[in-house]
């Protein structure tokens, strides 16, 4: 029974194709009770106060997919009256629908070297916080090594790539990075370098738990749960990443010098389009955001150096008001310097970060969109066979080999069995692809507008604590006479 | 930039102003403009157009001037200087392959926006120049300045005489010479004993305190192109994206920034052009140190000499002579340059004011507006 259910709000009218390869879909969301997302409307979850406490905890952040590792702006901390409205609508929004409709929280936190030289590593906490029945407890720990993650994915990708699911890739590997932190340099550079990672392997963490397949995928709940995890040998050599990527430019040159796939769907074919060129387009803004976080970073060290040199100024001006001016203006130029260094971690985690995950992640889509096409081929190539094998049939009737016209018969019910099995394989990956695109591209649109939230609250932020800055610095320089 | 020197040009006997001015290549033609009751002008109000060349031909006149000795001349404005956005447009020429038209665009109006920050910077620098000269009693009344303001030919002729004449020879012993000769001397007086220590130390601070704030506006404008291509990014992301509206917003609200981004560099300017300013003025001060330095060294020459002379008992007179000439020389300068070091602090100190008390409500009235209009921003984005 096909029931015509209207999907949300947000769902553009040509998802549901009326011209599929595959038989009439009307229904996106039918066979997937579990599907969290089915009523999922423009929901925005920004801070609740229960995450509050959680943000204050220390270093360890909290449990949202991107968290900045600076001081977001909180009810508590803003005394802006819009700024506060708009807080308030978000919370009644989040009452009315119960919350976030998602009920789990992963945080990654606590990195710790184990071991010396260059067969230490660095071992992170894993929390999972969640009232799943799925789980035998409501919150629980374990300690995890990049590796496992990286074996974690190798794992997820051979099972659901080939059908169509759009598995999360995991974080880079990092040669460089690492060696400094086995290295033992504890600098600045390589502290940064694990914060980085950590806010990486846990963004990679709650989009793997996000997807509703994955989630109940045995290794991921292994991962989660079991205080031992046998040790993850072949992400060695090259990260699950690179090798997706690799396989994946592989396949793409063979995709395009052999697979002349008839394309019936339109559905597919936009869609294809729609993603080569979001990658462009992301990967455009990702660069242009990397600049930026770099000439902001730069702004910062420049600003330091001009407080400093404006303080000396200071002490060597002899009029005693405007010296005492400039020494203000010194400190003001530091404290906009702070400023600054938020402003470019607020820019790098925020934004710079997200559209990284997401360059990565449309990799991944891409290669959902040809393993279809392999599927497809899979299935042609079954139904060539099949087509050949039944003219040699024809043929032997009219010869008289009884054993050989049986055996003929015999691969041709079994081609046929391939064939139907082909149509299947290709009309199920289609209609997982379908699925799959549309969550992610709700998942995509929440994702930015969250994270662009927490953005430009960031930026308001900096202009607030300007006006602060420079207002009390006015009457210094008002003073001087 | 008027700001930076205390307000000039407000003796109606003579006022100059630059009115407009041409870009041509590489020339930059002022137009001098001069209103004036003074008899000793030929009209009352007339124009002369003027090149870079000739307002140093005049700075190098005046700072030669064995009778300005004493005063600090004002430090002549520096060489219009394209050379950034020259680069730019450049560098925009050979990527825009690579832009969206929209980007392009804005990028190339950043750029022009520039290209004029810069044009009117250096007519403003030229201006306050002519404008010091012309308010202070002694050097508004030199004869070369009243040609240079009058002459309605071409200057360059009368320039090439000049330098045959002097050879650039003074300033260029300036240049090398007056640390040394500074800080050698042994001071009698207090005051220039301090002012000495004073100016010197301060030189060096405010010439790394220049440079260091020429680095924050230039990380600045960095930072506001990189606005431009995220902007431009995101506009042709919502082209094809569901959820246009809600990128429009964003862009909008990245567009304020990019603005804020240049806002902000233009208050860093001001505070870049006040420090720029004052070391050029420093530098000044310094000069007449210098002189004042070398006519002591004159003067205590001039003694040995006659001392020598006395020894010998030979051009008595002529060596009497000299030295009085060389002590009337130092005194004068002595009395002037007091007179001239005091003041400057004054004016030094009034225009740090001013341009600290503008500078800090300029941001503040910025940082007011962007940050009322970025909820508005933020709200448009949830809402839409």
């Amino acid at each position: 029974l096909l029931t015509d259910k209207s999907g949300p709000a947000s769902l553009p009218a040509e998802d549901i194709s009326a011209n599929s390869n595959g038989p009439k879909q009307d229904s996106l969301f039918d066979d997937d009770p579990e599907d969290l997302f089915a009523e999922a409307t423009e929901e925005v979850s920004l801070d609740s106060p229960e995450r509050e406490v959680l943000l204050s905890d220390g270093p360890s952040p909290a449990i949202t997919p991107i968290t900045p590792p600076t001081s977001v702006i909180t009810p508590k901390t803003c005394s802006d009256p819009f700024l506060l409205t708009l807080y308030s609508c978000f919370l009644k929004i989040e009452e009315e629908e119960g919350g976030d409709s998602f009920d789990m929280h992963i945080s990654v936190s606590d990195p710790e070297k184990v071991g010396d030289g260059m067969n230490a590593y660095m071992a992170y906490k894993v929390t999972t916080k969640t009232s799943m029945s799925l789980f035998k407890t409501d919150e629980f720990s374990v300690k995890r090594r990049f590796s496992d993650f990286l074996g974690l994915h190798s794992k997820l990708a051979s099972k659901y790539l080939h059908i169509g699911y759009i598995v999360p890739p995991a974080p880079e590997k990092s040669i460089v990075g690492m060696t400094k932190v086995k290295v033992g340099k504890e600098d600045q550079s390589s502290n940064e370098f694990v914060e980085k990672r950590r806010s990486a392997l846990e963004r990679y963490l709650m989009r793997t738990v996000k997807h509703p397949i994955l989630l109940k995928d045995p290794d991921v709940l292994q991962f989660l749960e079991s205080s031992e995890l046998p040790r993850a040998v072949s992400t060695q050599a090259l990260s699950s990443a690179g090798l997706l990527r690799m396989v994946n430019k592989a396949a793409d040159a063979v995709n395009k010098m052999t697979i002349k796939m008839n394309e019936s769907d339109a559905w597919f074919e936009e869609k294809q389009q729609h993603f080569e060129n979001l990658d462009v387009q992301l990967r455009k803004l990702h660069a242009s955001v990397e600049s930026l976080v770099c000439h902001r970073k730069e702004l910062s060290v420049n600003t330091a150096q001009f407080a400093k040199s404006a303080a000396m100024l200071g002490n060597s001006e002899d009029h005693t008001a405007l010296s005492r001016a400039l020494s203000q203006l010194a400190e003001v130029e530091e404290k906009i310097d702070q400023l600054h260094q938020d402003q470019a971690n607020a820019d790098f985690y925020l934004f710079s970060e997200l559209l990284g995950d997401y360059v990565r992640l449309i990799t991944a889509v891409k290669g959902v969109f040809d393993h279809r096409m392999k599927t497809w081929q899979k299935w042609q190539d079954s139904q060539l066979l099949l087509q050949k094998k039944r003219e040699a049939e024809a043929k032997l009737q009219f010869t008289n080999k009884p054993d050989k016209l049986q055996q003929a018969k015999d691969e041709i019910k079994e081609l046929e069995g391939k064939v139907q099995q082909g149509e299947r394989d290709f009309e199920q990956i289609s209609k997982t692809i379908r699925k799959e695109v549309s969550r992610f591209e709700k998942e995509r649109v929440k994702d930015f507008k969250m994270i662009i939230i927490k953005y430009l609250e960031s930026l308001v932020q900096t202009q607030q604590q300007l006006i602060k800055y420079w207002d009390a610095f006015l009457p210094e320089a008002k003073a001087i006479s | 930039m008027r700001s930076v020197s205390v307000d000039l040009n407000h003796d109606a006997s003579l006022l100059i102003d630059i009115p407009d001015a041409l870009c041509e290549r590489d020339k930059v033609k002022f137009t001098v403009h001069t209103k004036t009751t003074l008899s000793s002008f030929q009209k009352p109000e007339f124009s002369v157009p003027r090149q870079h060349e000739d307002f140093i031909w005049l700075h190098d006149t005046l700072v030669e001037t064995e009778d300005y000795a004493g005063l600090i001349i004002p430090p002549a404005p520096p060489k219009p200087d394209f050379e950034s956005p020259r680069e730019k447009m450049h560098k925009l020429g050979e990527g825009e392959a690579t832009m969206t038209k929209d980007e392009y665009t804005k990028m190339k109006q950043e750029l022009e926006a520039e290209y004029l920050a810069v044009f009117k910077k250096t007519v403003q620098v030229h201006e306050v120049f002519l404008q010091r000269l012309s308010s202070h009693p002694t050097l508004s009344k030199d004869r070369n300045f009243q040609i240079f303001l009058e002459y309605d030919q071409d200057l360059s002729v009368r320039r090439k005489n000049a330098k045959e004449m002097f050879g650039g020879f003074f300033k260029n012993m300036v240049k090398s010479a007056d640390e040394v000769l500074i800080s050698g001397i042994k001071e009698v007086d207090d005051f220039f004993e301090q002012e000495k220590t004073f100016l010197l130390d301060y030189y060096s601070k405010i010439k790394d305190s220049t440079a260091k704030a020429e680095k924050m506006t230039r990380a600045h404008k960095n930072i506001a192109d990189d606005y431009i291509h995220v902007s431009a990014t995101l506009n042709s992301l919502s082209a094809d994206d569901s959820t246009a509206n809600k990128n429009r917003y964003l862009s909008s609200s990245v567009s304020l920034q990019k603005v804020e981004g240049r806002v902000a560099s233009d208050q860093e300017l001001k505070l870049t052009e006040l420090l720029r300013y004052y070391m050029r003025d420093i530098q000044a001060a310094k000069d007449l140190l210098y002189r004042r330095a070398r006519a002591l060294a004159d003067y205590e020459n001039s003694n040995k000499a006659l001392d020598k002379a006395r020894l010998k008992s030979k051009d008595i007179p002529q060596a009497e002579e000299h030295q009085q000439h060389c002590l009337q020389k130092f005194d004068k300068l002595s009395e002037s340059g007091k007179k001239e070091l005091t003041s400057f602090k004054g004016r030094r100190v009034v225009a740090f004011r001013k341009n600290l008390i503008e500078m800090a409500e300029l941001e503040i009235k910025h940082a007011k507006v962007s940050s009322t209009l970025q909820p508005t921003c933020v709200r448009l984005f949830v809402y839409s």
